[in-house]
């Protein structure tokens, strides 16, 4: 039988399935000393989690908090400054991936950008940059990658492609970033306001697509050094509800290890023919500034210096600004992303900060949490 | 509203909303427009009266092109009112270069589906403007239609009545995607494009009651019951399992990450009926598809939103589509 798409997902929506689940995580968490709460690193998980409501289905003692892994919602306004000045240069066709272009910058989205006459392009894959390039010899192609090690080796792919067939006018501007640096700095996190380290992470969902490429053992450290089960997990609701229930266990059994939910695709080494890949093009830089967190160190790839000639951000770094531009000051997107506040505690959630006006990284793409409350979960 | 005009405007959900709330209807208010219905009622509700433009990108998809769309799209809004669609004006925008053989094509399959309809084109327009001006080529048409059952109306939900739909949903919206360049997947997906005034005919003469009639076009199905909701302020809850999906239309959504109940259709209504008519109006509705289902019902739980019920027992709202509607990045 050939595989289809419904073989995929189909039994992993299966509502038995998930109130099996949720009735094993109910009984399974009455034994537990103290609450645990869990969170879910990826903005994926976030969706699915409030698309499907399983907030609802979870006992009064376990709680889901959101991470920071929505490539959108990460993006600091001075980089989305770049992508719409890039796309205002004469002669230039802006690509990159779909959500980034709702998201607002100083200048305003590259939706805005596109308004004002820009060429602004979303591809499905970065690899439809070669067509576009071929049939505009006389433009500049500038993609603007972003995403978590799920999407950088499609990037690399790129690269490589435009070295190897020596495609003259696609450059690249970089803002890939990866989860396990970010983890331990929302470990570390130290509450501003208050001068305490207030975060309440007791366990990790890690989402399995960045496994897929990385394999496991990107979270090896997590269980050992910080304390922290990590359970790799799939994105259907079915796999959610199988990752909770194996954290539960964990905390029940007096365990803290690294486990794999999602086996039918993840292993511990991950893809390395993508892995070195993205070491032939890419290195880590010292800081990489997320939207909402502030400086992370080692959190940010950029091309290699050998490969300078692909970099937009040398290219036209005479037009492109340095400057941080910080948030807004009622947003608390920063504590959302930490841990220590969930989306209806900000003042302007669904007020002033909406899907369509966001003013928070969170509200800016539909993987983001305060997007997706407001969705999914703004009264219920 | 944003100082300029984006995509999103024309999306059929809340952009859209806003743009015709805040620009035509401020300066153009009037009692026959802001009943804000698929088509004017005038002449003391004997005729029904509406337009609509065609910009679909490509112009010949699996199951239709632009032609079909152009009379489908006006006499379905005529057909939505109870009416008879009966005469059409055809307005052609054309860029310069396009070719005639497809022109042609494109007329040729207007002129079946008027057939279908029973209506005839009785006055038109062309123009034809420089290579660039246009994308290939834009068509308007408008329509009068006699009306055959009165009263149907978006405000007129009360609780206890039943929502059906005409068949599966998302069909239209998943094959222009699947279609689109850079996506080329390969489908065997069908637009639901058609005309539905033989069903909505063949509702009336099985003397069913029609309280409200939609076809789920721009902003699906989501659009639809949440104007319901809104216009008759009431709550529309869905059985999310109830809503009929082509397991082909499921898989792109799961790829591109949307919602078939966002996506566009347009051969697909929805229907608003008493309980004791609902049975009635399935079997009359699936002699043409035998997908269509009931799925939903109206109460007064959280007035003017749409609740969506999972088979694991959780709710959640189901909102207005916002924003161009693109892909999910992972």
């Amino acid at each position: 039988m050939a595989l289809e798409l419904k073989n995929l997902y189909d039994d992993f929506r299966d509502g038995e399935t998930i109130k099996a689940y949720a009735e094993i995580i109910a009984k399974d968490a009455k034994k537990l000393k103290n609450p645990i709460n869990i969170m879910e690193v990826c903005g994926g998980h976030t969706h699915t989690i409030m698309k499907f409501g399983l907030p609802q289905l979870m006992p009064d003692n376990i709680n889901f908090i959101h991470g920071p892994g929505c490539p959108v919602c990460i993006m600091p306004k001075e980089r989305i400054d770049h992508a719409y000045i890039l796309a205002m240069q004469p002669d230039v066709i802006l690509v990159t991936l779909g959500d980034m272009i709702k998201v607002p910058g100083s200048h305003g989205s590259l939706q805005d950008a596109r308004a004002k006459g820009a060429d602004v392009r979303f591809v499905y894959s970065p690899m439809e940059c070669i067509k576009i390039a071929q049939d505009n010899l006389n433009k500049k192609v500038i993609f603007f990658a972003i995403g978590f090690e799920t999407t950088t080796p499609m990037t690399a792919v790129l690269v490589e492609q435009v070295i190897k067939q020596k495609i003259p006018n696609i450059l690249f501007h970089i803002n890939h970033v990866t989860v396990p640096e970010v983890m331990v700095e929302l470990i570390d996190s130290r509450d501003v306001h208050v001068d305490s380290y207030n975060n309440r992470i007791d366990a990790f969902l890690g989402p399995s697509h960045v496994s897929v490429i990385s394999g496991s053992k990107i979270y090896d450290k997590f269980p050992k050094d910080y304390g922290r089960p990590v359970v790799v997990s799939g994105f259907e609701p079915v796999d959610v509800m199988q990752g909770i229930s194996m954290i539960v266990k964990q905390f029940i059994e007096e365990r803290c290890e690294l486990e794999i939910q999602y086996k039918r695709v993840v292993n511990h080494e991950g893809n390395l023919n993508a892995q070195k890949l993205i070491d032939t093009y890419f290195e880590k830089i010292d800081l990489f500034r997320w939207r909402g967190l502030g400086n992370v160190p080692e959190s940010g790839l950029k091309l290699k210096d050998e490969f300078a000639f692909l970099d937009a951000e040398v290219v036209y770094k005479n037009v492109l600004p340095l400057a941080e531009i910080e948030d807004h000051k009622l947003c608390i997107c920063g504590d959302i992303l930490r841990g220590m506040a969930k989306p209806p505690e900000c003042t302007i959630f669904g007020t002033v900060c909406k899907p369509t006006t966001p003013i928070g990284s969170c509200m800016v793409s539909s993987e983001g949490a305060c997007a997706a409350y407001y969705k999914y979960g703004n009264l219920l | 509203m944003t100082k300029t005009i984006t995509i999103a405007h024309g999306n059929g959900g809340a952009e859209n909303n806003e743009l015709i709330q805040k620009i035509f209807y401020k300066h153009f208010a009037n009692d026959i427009l802001s009943k804000s219905e698929d088509a004017a009622v005038i002449e003391d509700g004997r005729l029904a009266f509406t337009t609509d433009s065609f910009t679909v990108s490509p112009l010949f998809f699996s199951g239709g092109d632009i032609g079909k769309l152009a009379v489908c799209g006006t006499c379905n809004d005529l057909a939505m009112m109870g009416a008879k669609p009966k005469y059409i004006t055809c307005s052609v925008i054309i860029e310069e270069g396009f070719s005639t053989r497809d022109l042609e094509k494109i007329v040729k399959s207007m002129k079946n589906e008027l057939e279908i309809n029973g209506a005839i084109v009785v006055s038109g327009d062309t123009k034809v403007v420089p290579r660039g001006s246009v994308d290939k080529l834009f068509i308007n048409t408008t329509g009068i239609g006699e009306i055959e059952h009165k009263n149907i109306s978006a405000s007129a939900l009360t609780e206890g009545m039943s929502i059906l739909v005409s068949r599966d949903v998302g069909t239209h919206g998943a094959t222009i995607f699947a279609a689109r360049e850079g996506i080329e997947l390969e489908s065997s997906l069908k637009t639901d494009c058609a005309s539905l005034y033989p069903q909505v005919k063949a509702l009336m003469d099985a003397n069913i009651k029609i309280i409200a009639l939609r076809d789920a076009t721009r902003g699906g199905v989501s659009a639809v019951l949440n104007e319901w909701a809104r216009s008759s302020d009431v709550c529309i809850e869905i059985k999310e399992e109830n809503i009929p999906v082509q397991e082909e239309v499921k898989g792109i959504c799961e790829m591109l990450g949307f919602e078939a109940i966002d996506l566009a259709n347009e051969g697909t209504f929805i229907l608003a009926v008493d309980k004791e008519d609902e049975l009635h109006a399935l079997d009359v509705l699936q002699k043409t598809h035998v997908t269509s289902a009931i799925i939903g019902t109206v109460t007064a739980l959280y007035k003017g939103k749409v609740l969506l019920n999972s088979s694991w027992g959780t709710k959640r709202f189901l909102d207005l589509p916002t924003g161009e509607l693109l892909p999910r990045i992972c």
